[in-house]
């Protein structure tokens, strides 16, 4: 369904702080596909999901989504087909605007057909309502709330609510947990797991959890130097514990995980 | 108060103001919601009562609304263009269409400074005989700029007032909702834009007269009634908001009334507004401060010694 082939981007290409971010990489993710990625610090984690939501254009190679070449399509043209979380809580709501108002315009990825002189209606407020009871949150009563107020916890678990409102193609989560605390971040996990599974999204989820990275989805991909060094999933996946996962690691890529987030993680 | 201001200066300084009001309601959109300072809106100013001046000359002051705000649009248009599609900078790109604009609005004037429409009918003198002669010209100004109120807060609840809205707030977001926010921010710039024109078109048809130097310091004046507006009246809700740039407008058309009432000379009249602009800007921040000196003391002076006074 999604498809990179041979994809290269590189920062700053011909001074000193020359970066090759990623390095041919080629990945296909299918239907229904769940996969985490875990990787060295600098990897190409981001750099791989700003490829594919178009934040910037690839250097060399191309993007498919659906056997469609999106390689040179802008990322708000992309967005119809790709939601987006960042660790940024703040990054996916408009904070002076109403609860109501921010799911207003996500939802109006499909309402394109609707006059853009329209308002929103009683339905679609019922609706939301609806959805945002199912957040377990309380945001059900405080729909005329600017979103500013909220916590972090329950702006992510907002933007979450936002970008499967329409269901999208494909989730990005690019560690959409990491700057929660533990509480919170297992109910937006527990929140995501459900999401993904109702709608049946394909999605790709960057963390720092090696047992979250093992524990959810169907597929591991493990990223250094801008490299898919590791592809795993079904048996060899299943059985795989958190050192094994270490191992495979630096049998991949030639040298030790060196992300200072994963190896704290792991002592927890 | 009744030998400061009598009812003859109240009626003008409420004229001037809800006329005015259509500035700030500009720089509402573009400054506020958008996060563009746009300092086209000088030129805009004069554009639109050239404008509609040229059009009052020939005889449709009605239809010259209309066309003021056309030309509103199309500087507002040549703003954005800047800065969506060439990557100037908001600031620049103002100052670029400002400079332009002076150009095209001496061409519009027939290269003259001034253009005098005396002899011609007005929006206001047209509706002189139903209103009577007290307040024709406070109950037009009012009625338009209602409208415009009007029409600004049901947009602003639309889905595309909402995207323009979001635009300011988080365009990561508004990417996301697969909006482009170069079209977004066009928009916006437009609208701002035509109501900027719109001001300068009811001036001219109001003082019968325009000038080439009518708009110099407009966008200072504006931003002054917006903060005065947003300092009393809040920024809770759009509602408020706009009804916040009327107030401020107003209450600027006060100020400027008591100091020529106080009899400062009209040449200083520019450094007047600046003070009071930079009073207004800063009234806010002061305000927080006094609260935090008083906190400060009363934590000093209530605590065991002088820990916390550094």
């Amino acid at each position: 369904m999604l498809r990179l082939v041979n994809v290269r981007k590189v920062f700053n290409a011909g001074t000193v702080n020359e970066k090759v971010a990623l390095d041919g990489v080629s990945l296909t993710v299918n239907d229904g596909d769940f996969a985490t990625i875990i990787g060295s610090n600098g990897a190409g984690k981001s750099t791989l999901f700003n490829c594919i939501g178009g934040s910037f254009y690839v250097d060399e190679g191309s993007v498919f989504l659906d056997d469609r070449n999106i390689t040179y399509v802008p990322d708000y043209k992309r967005a119809v087909q790709i939601g987006r979380l960042f660790q940024d809580p703040m990054k996916g709501t408009a904070p002076h605007m109403t609860i109501e108002e921010n799911l207003a315009l996500a939802y109006l990825r499909v309402a394109k057909k609707k006059s853009v002189f329209s308002r929103i209606s009683q339905a679609e407020r019922n609706m939301f309502r609806e959805r945002l009871a199912l957040l377990d949150m309380g945001l059900e009563d405080r729909m005329k709330q600017p979103v500013g107020l909220l916590s972090g916890g329950q702006r992510q678990a907002l933007t979450l609510l936002m970008a499967t409102l329409i269901p999208p193609k494909i989730l990005l989560l690019d560690e959409h947990t990491a700057a929660l605390d533990p509480a919170t971040a297992d109910k937006v996990i527990e929140l995501t797991k459900r999401v993904v599974q109702e709608n049946h999204l394909a999605c790709l989820m960057i963390t720092h959890n090696m047992h979250s990275a093992l524990e959810m989805g169907n597929r591991t991909l493990m990223m250094d130097s801008g490299r898919i060094v590791l592809d795993i999933s079904g048996e060899e996946r299943a059985g795989l514990t958190v050192d094994g996962l270490l191992e495979k690691f630096s049998a991949g890529a030639g040298r030790e995980l060196d992300n200072d987030r994963i190896l704290f993680s792991k002592i927890e | 108060m009744g030998s400061l201001l009598s009812l003859p200066v109240i009626i003008s300084a409420l004229e001037l103001g809800f006329i005015y009001a259509l500035v700030a309601l500009a720089l509402f959109l573009s400054y506020s919601i958008l996060n563009i300072a746009d300092l086209s809106t000088d030129g805009c100013f004069t554009l639109g009562c050239a404008v509609g001046a040229q059009v009052v000359i020939m005889g449709h002051p009605v239809l010259a609304l209309f066309a003021a705000m056309l030309a509103g649009v199309c500087s507002g248009y040549i703003m954005a263009l800047l800065q969506t599609k060439l990557g100037v900078e908001s600031i620049l790109a103002g100052i670029i269409v400002n400079t332009g604009l002076y150009t095209v609005n001496l061409a519009v004037m027939g290269f003259s400074s001034n253009l005098s429409i005396f002899k011609s009918d007005t929006i206001y003198s047209l509706f002189k005989d139903v209103l009577g002669n007290t307040s024709y010209k406070l109950v037009v100004s009012i009625v338009i700029v209602l409208i415009a109120c009007a029409v600004m807060a049901w947009f602003l609840g639309t889905r595309l007032g909402l995207s323009i809205r979001a635009t300011g707030d988080n365009s990561d977001m508004v990417k996301a909702s697969s909006i482009n926010p170069g079209f977004t921010i066009t928009v916006g710039l437009c609208i701002s834009g035509s109501l900027t024109a719109l001001s300068g078109c009811l001036i001219g048809q109001y003082q019968k007269s325009c000038d080439i130097n009518l708009g110099t310091g407009m966008v200072t004046i504006a931003l002054a009634s917006l903060i005065i507006g947003e300092t009393l009246v809040g920024k809770s809700s759009v509602f408020r908001r706009i009804v916040g740039v009327i107030v401020g407008s107003c209450l600027y058309r006060f100020a400027i009334a008591v100091a020529l009432r106080l009899h400062i000379p009209a040449e200083c009249l520019k450094l007047v507004s600046a003070v009071i602009v930079a009073v207004a800007i800063a009234s806010p921040y002061l305000k927080s401060q006094v609260a935090f000196q008083r906190r400060k003391m009363a934590a000093v002076s209530g605590g065991k010694g002088g820990d916390g006074a550094c």
